[in-house]
């Protein structure tokens, strides 16, 4: 059986090997965290980190994944919701419906990972996921407030 | 704490079907005037529930969907309970429950930013209700009178004697006790609890992955449903292959859904994905195959030219002073279809059997839901029920009920399994309810002092309530249409002073369906009036502010939100370049929804005509203010909304199809081209306003009258990424 190793436990599945790897922890892990929002890579609500890297899950077929390679999703951003970004989230009271939140801390947190002290410029430029309720200020301050946490 | 508004358990729903003073706790309430039952005056309603824990569940019957309503009317109701706001949590009550007791929670439909402001008084009346009955329980207990205690965060005192009790150890005893037919509500001016700006109730949840959406939801024994509806307007299955995929990983049926759709039920979605995709059916493309947006611009453009409208709005007699004017300015607009794309695609999760049938599913009608669903399951609603779950977006089109059905008649074929219907999003872009689209003739007349004396509005286009609610309509007139422009009321007063008026409508109704769209007639409407007035005022050689202060001055509250962003932003003096580039302002103001509002952006075109929208300073006057932090993220939000639909959004139609699919064919507003939002929040008290949709409304034509005064172009058609802003 196929095996991914999520949120630091190894998994077993047994989708095709052209399943996106959104459906594979969606469906098979039951990690529902990650959302669907377009399948075709332009949304970002499916954001997951892939050996520390956003990845849009909706178009990675899970067989490109190797069974070593480290996944993260929201579930395991943090083991108890206190990541920096949560914590500034929840202080700015940023969701709205919520439905993009998931991908957008994703994203926001592999961008902190690989440049900690980003400018608001970096900030804009860096986070395309899409918010349809218009979330997109505050998430800019919550990322900013991070960055000083 | 976070709120659990979660689908319920059977063992939960037989607990709530007890009705009131169960399980030591206590359930009681408020009478929906309007919903009270002649021959049960004593019945308990239910918005208040204390746990022997001292937990206080508040039931809110209108759906959250990201505007905040959730946390505003338990505010409004613990407001008049005076609980300890830390341990309200939330619950929404079953449309079932709602029919089994005489709809005691009122009305579940939301939209039309009608969560606050049409439940405000019940709710708070529920409150208060709960909060003598539970001052009356202690007070009977100590032989003592109710005057004599006080309430403190849910902790009961009766000062003379020292003695303290809690909500949590009375609930029992006050759920025995009568309802009082009389409550007084407090002062708002007496607020600690609703009028202040409180975190969401369900934050947390939504920032730790935990927050369960109908698409999220799974059932013991549940399969997985896709579906291919027609891609044409009107058109039908003619016939489909299902042994072509039967052989596919995990497909278990092929089920025809209505005559215009085939879903495939697999054990994944993925898998039943897959086998939609790839399953082989033949269109009966029907009378519309042929249905171009062309088509439809003609169309409207004929109603444009029509002798006579349906009359919303008049004085004077504005086709004469025309005649008679010494100077007439013309225009002409137009607004497209709009998908409203929602994050969270339409699903419904349903399980029939032939006695009994549910559905969950994350609806802005619960009510409307559980209708579709008896009718869909040819059962009578008593044995149906719906479990509402919070909405991944709403915006109106969760107010349909299409999906709902489609996954009724699934389930149907497949007696006793749950199965959960997920479109694709491309079924999403392809089958909504769209935004209706409309084109407008305006012209004005300019006597010889060169005042405004005349305004012909004409509006044509399609109405909602003709396509969607035909028995709502007045006297063959859509009010719909004519949203803020109308002589007074909560729908939008048209603020403007012109002695000789006229606002029309020609209905002209393409075979595309309608539907109620965040801000939906009042945004066009917007656009229609506010960036014409700039044209007049540019063509009369007037400020367009003063302009608008001359025509509203016997509009206080218009006037009062347009000077408060005027002054904020600093009109009249110039803006700041940005990067080397002028910046120039735009403004707009209007009433709609209960709520006036009004908006000044600030803008920069380059020489290649791209614009960059930098700073928008935007008031928002809605009476009372139940939670200032959340009207402010709603006003932010709907110009992330509004701009999304000025900027790019339309949708377009060639051989009867649509033809934008995802969001790379249908792009909205990213935060790289979010503008800083300065939200004014100024309640003057004494109404009752919506603040999800008014705000939508202003971004557009705010937007379009500093591109004017960026360029000296006038953009009259939307969205603005169609129009070539180079200059030479």
């Amino acid at each position: 059986m196929p095996s991914l190793n999520v949120n630091g436990q190894v998994r077993t599945h047994d989708a095709e090997p052209d399943t996106p790897l959104l459906w594979v922890l969606r469906e098979e892990l039951g990690l529902t965290g990650t959302k669907y929002g377009c399948g075709v890579a332009q949304c970002g609500a499916c954001t997951v980190h892939v050996d520390g890297v956003a990845t849009r899950s909706c178009v990675r077929p899970v067989a490109s994944v190797e069974p070593t390679a480290k996944i993260t999703t929201i579930e395991g951003l943090s083991p108890d919701g206190q990541h920096p970004l949560q914590k500034a989230w929840v202080a700015l009271d940023v969701p709205q419906c919520g439905f993009c939140q998931s991908g957008m801390l994703m994203a926001a947190a592999a961008l902190l990972k690989s440049k900690p002290t980003p400018s608001v410029q970096d900030v804009r430029e860096n986070i395309t996921n899409i918010c349809r309720c218009g979330t997109y200020n505050r998430v800019q301050a919550a990322i900013m407030m991070a960055t000083k946490a | 704490m976070t709120a659990t508004t979660l689908p319920r358990s059977p063992a939960r729903r037989r607990f709530l079907a007890t009705g009131s003073a169960t399980a030591g706790g206590l359930m009681l309430g408020f009478h929906v005037p309007m919903a009270q039952s002649q021959d049960t005056p004593g019945e308990v309603n239910a918005w208040v529930q204390v746990l022997p824990d001292e937990t206080v569940v508040i039931r809110i019957a209108r759906s959250e969907m990201g505007q905040g309503t959730l946390t505003g009317l338990a505010q409004l109701v613990a407001e008049e309970l005076q609980c300890d706001w830390a341990r309200v949590r939330t619950e929404y009550p079953t449309p079932g429950q709602n029919l089994a007791r005489q709809r005691v929670w009122g009305n579940f439909s939301t939209g039309g930013s009608r969560g606050v402001r049409e439940s405000h008084d019940y709710v708070r009346k529920g409150g208060a209700a709960a909060r003598l009955m539970l001052v009356q329980a202690a007070a009977d207990g100590w032989g003592v009178a109710p005057a004599q205690c006080s309430v403190d965060k849910g902790v009961i005192s009766h000062a003379a004697s020292g003695r303290r009790t809690t909500y949590g150890a009375v609930a029992a005893a006050a759920a025995k006790l009568p309802v009082p037919a009389d409550v007084a509500l407090k002062d708002p001016k007496a607020w600690t609890i609703a009028g202040k700006s409180l975190p969401r109730l369900d934050t947390v949840a939504k920032t730790n992955g935990s927050q369960v959406y109908g698409m999220d939801l799974t059932l013991p024994g549940m399969l997985n449903a896709a579906i291919r509806d027609c891609p044409v307007v009107g058109g039908k299955v003619r016939k489909f292959d299902a042994a072509a995929v039967m052989a596919m990983p995990g497909v278990k049926k092929v089920v025809p859904v209505g005559d215009t759709a085939v879903a495939v039920v697999a054990t994944t979605w993925w898998r039943a994905k897959k086998a939609v995709d790839a399953l082989p059916i033949e269109w009966d493309e029907g009378p519309h195959a042929k249905l171009g947006s062309a088509q439809i611009a003609q169309m409207l453009k004929a109603g444009l030219d029509a002798a006579d409208g349906l009359v919303g709005h008049t004085a004077g007699d504005a086709k004469q002073a025309l005649a008679g004017a010494a100077k007439v300015i013309e225009a002409e607009y137009g607004y497209p279809y709009q998908n409203h794309a929602c994050m969270e695609v339409m699903n419904a999760t349903a399980r029939w059997t032939p006695e009994r049938c549910e559905v969950w599913t994350p609806t802005q009608n619960g009510e409307a839901a559980l209708a579709a669903t008896a009718e869909a399951a040819g059962l009578p609603p008593a044995r149906c029920e719906v479990y509402k779950i919070h909405l991944g977006g709403g915006f109106g089109r969760r107010g349909a009920t299409d999906w709902v059905r489609q996954a009724v008649e699934i389930a149907k074929a497949l007696p006793g399994t749950p199965v959960k219907l997920v479109w694709s999003r491309e079924e999403d872009m392809q089958h909504g309810f769209y935004h209706p689209v409309t084109q407008c003739r305006l012209r004005a007349g300019i006597d010889a002092s060169g005042k405004l004396n005349a305004l012909h509005m004409r509006i044509s286009g399609q109405s909602i309530l003709a396509g969607l609610f035909p028995q709502n309509m007045r006297d063959g007139i859509d009010p719909v249409v004519f949203q803020g422009l109308n002589k007074g009321g909560a729908e939008g007063a048209f603020g403007y002073a012109i002695p000789n008026l006229l606002i029309d409508h020609a209905m002209r109704n393409p075979p595309v369906r309608p539907g109620f769209w965040r801000g939906v007639n009042l945004n066009h409407n917007a656009v229609y009036v506010e960036c014409f007035l700039d044209e007049v005022a540019h063509a009369t050689k007037q400020d367009p502010l003063a302009l608008r202060r001359q025509l509203l001055a016997a509009s206080p509250k218009h006037l009062a939100v347009l000077n408060a962003v005027a002054e904020r932003a600093g009109w009249g003096t110039p803006a700041k370049p940005v990067n080397g580039q002028a910046v120039h302002r735009g403004l707009a103001q209007i009433m709609g929804f209960g709520s006036y509002v009004a908006a000044c952006a600030e803008v920069s075109v380059s020489k290649d005509g791209e614009v960059t929208v930098h700073r928008i300073v935007a008031a928002t006057d809605c009476g009372h203010a139940v939670n200032p932090q959340q009207i402010e993220a709603q006003v932010e939000g709907s110009f992330a909304y509004g701009l999304s639909a000025a900027l790019l959004g339309e949708c377009t139609l060639e051989n009867g199809r649509f033809v934008q699919t995802n969001f790379h064919s249908y792009p909205v507003l990213l935060m790289a081209q979010m503008p800083a939002v300065e939200t004014i929040v100024m309640p003057s008290g004494g109404f009752w306003g919506g603040v999800g949709e008014p705000t939508i409304a202003v971004a557009a034509p705010a937007v379009l009258n500093a591109i004017f005064a960026a360029t000296g172009k006038r953009v009259r058609q939307l969205p603005l990424k169609n129009q070539d802003l180079k200059r030479a």
